[in-house]
């Protein structure tokens, strides 16, 4: 049986968390990176307030034991302080103590790999994905270099542009590479983050949603301008993104015939003074 | 007594903020421009708009007069209202201005990892003249170096000196009368700002794969275009 304060802590703590999880589930989100600027982006959400829910019960507990112990178990100003009564060994608090984390923490592992399950939630996969979502996916390159990045569409004769731009309400194939050194793309709104290494071809999926104007930013520390290697991309209504192509195969046209033929990684001949 | 060591506390407190305020800007600046000294390009004035000429030029090696810490870095150089030369890769420019620039090349080729930059970019028209043709790309075995301002969209390809040419430059300054490719180029600055501007060549001899050394350094191949 529980001590009389351990009723009054109990007792608080249940009161506390029927309160305050409900509000941390509704209203946190709306404070949670990255935001719904795509399916992936709003699953990681969903994610993450299904972990603050779950922790903050765990929270108020804490706080209320550690408020109740500091208000009701202060030693009186100016009395000497004495050691408390030695703790016991309890089965049924440890019990329940252990079992309750590990059907939390278990929970939680199982949670999360269902999700992330589902289509990879954004995050690079290597070149096989375990996580691969069906149905019509279009194939965009990313190509890491020091210090830009530059995107080819395969689907569309393989052109080449240093602007990103997606197709609304689309499912996205993104193959990440890099030419030279270790870089990261990271499409913040997309919920889309993948490394991009030399020689590697790294699959990321994301599902696009309505318009959208999205931050691209390299993640990984790659050389003097790391800090300055970032751009906006866009996602447009289908008809758009479809102008949009045309006019990028005619702007990049005087180079298309010294681009190389589209591959999922590049070597790049050794250069003449790098060699 | 209580007071007095509260106005000494209050103004330690006062004499750390102002000191970490005045760290953080003198960090901010060694990290943004390198401690690298600018050079305010002059400005000229066509029917109320502003006009710049900007004349800089690219070499193998800087020599020992311009950088007698790494004589045999490759870097950009920029000529001032005098004619004379200048290791300076931070350049102030006005802004909504009109830019003609002219480039003097007198290096070789080493070719670009990414075929994409032989296309000039974000310059009017997207072309180029090269000694005084009319270009809208190179081949991208034959590029030199770039001069790229990625926030602008802007790349230009810069075409090489030939393997055999005669009279060719071993390190700067450079004679007007060695061998050289001239490229110019317009563009227009936009609303004020703090823009890098870099290379896209590994051209750094002697380093991995040509990214190291001057390519990593302000004040060789990389700068910025300070727009006021």
């Amino acid at each position: 049986m529980l001590s009389s304060d351990g009723r009054k802590v109990v007792t608080a703590w249940i009161v506390l968390s029927v309160i305050a999880t409900p509000l941390v589930a509704v209203f946190a989100p709306r404070f949670y990176a990255p935001g719904n600027g795509s399916v992936q982006a709003t699953e990681q959400v969903f994610d993450n307030t299904v972990m603050t829910a779950i922790l903050t019960p765990v929270i108020c507990l804490l706080v209320v034991f550690f408020a109740y112990v500091l208000v009701v178990h202060r030693a009186p100003r100016g009395q000497e302080l004495r050691d408390g009564p030695a703790l016991r060994s309890d089965a049924t608090v440890q019990a329940v103590w252990v079992t309750l984390s590990s059907v939390t923490v278990l929970f939680l592992a199982g949670f999360g790999t269902y999700e992330l399950l589902q289509n990879g939630s954004g995050g690079g996969q290597g070149p096989s994905p375990i996580a691969n979502p069906s149905g019509t996916k279009i194939p965009v390159q990313v190509i890491a270099q020091q210090w830009q990045f530059t995107y080819r569409y395969p689907t569309y004769g393989g052109v080449e542009t240093p602007q990103l731009v997606l197709p609304a309400d689309t499912y996205v194939e993104l193959h990440v590479t890099s030419l030279d050194a270790i870089h990261s793309f990271w499409a913040y709104e997309l919920g889309v983050k993948a490394d991009a290494n030399p020689g590697v071809d790294n699959i990321a999926y994301v599902k696009t949603k309505g318009p959208l104007t999205f931050h691209v930013r390299c993640a990984e520390l790659c050389g003097l301008w790391h800090g300055y290697m970032f751009n906006n991309g866009r996602v447009v209504p289908q008809a758009q993104f479809a102008a949009w192509v045309k006019s990028q195969q005619h702007a990049f046209a005087p180079v298309a015939k010294y681009l190389p033929k589209y591959a999922t990684t590049y070597y790049p001949d050794p250069q003449r003074r790098a060699g | 007594m209580r007071s007095a060591t509260g106005f000494k506390v209050l103004g330690v407190a006062v004499g750390l903020a102002a000191a970490g305020v005045l760290i953080g800007l003198y960090v901010s600046k060694l990290t943004t421009e390198a401690g690298s000294p600018s050079y305010t390009v002059p400005v000229s004035s066509q029917g109320g708009h502003k006009v710049v000429d900007l004349t800089i030029q690219t070499v193998a090696a800087v020599g020992p007069q311009l950088s007698p810490a790494h004589p045999d870095y490759v870097s950009y150089l920029v000529r001032d209202t005098h004619g004379k030369w200048l290791r300076r890769t931070v350049w102030k420019l006005p802004a909504n201005a009109t830019v003609h620039v002219t480039i003097y090349n007198f290096d070789g080729a080493s070719g670009l990892r990414n075929p994409l930059y032989a296309r000039p970019q974000g310059v009017d028209g997207d072309v180029m003249t090269v000694d005084g043709k009319t270009l809208s790309v190179i081949p991208p075995d034959d590029a030199s170096h770039t001069f790229a301002v990625p926030a602008y969209g802007l790349v230009i390809p810069v075409a090489p000196v030939g393997d055999n040419a005669k009279n060719q430059c071993g390190y700067a300054p450079c004679a007007m009368s060695m061998a050289h490719r001239t490229i110019t180029f317009t563009f227009h600055t936009g609303k004020p700002g703090h823009y890098r501007w870099q290379c896209f060549v590994p051209c750094a001899a002697g380093w991995i794969d040509g990214f190291g050394g001057p390519m990593q350094t302000i004040g060789y191949m990389d700068g910025f275009l300070n727009v006021v």
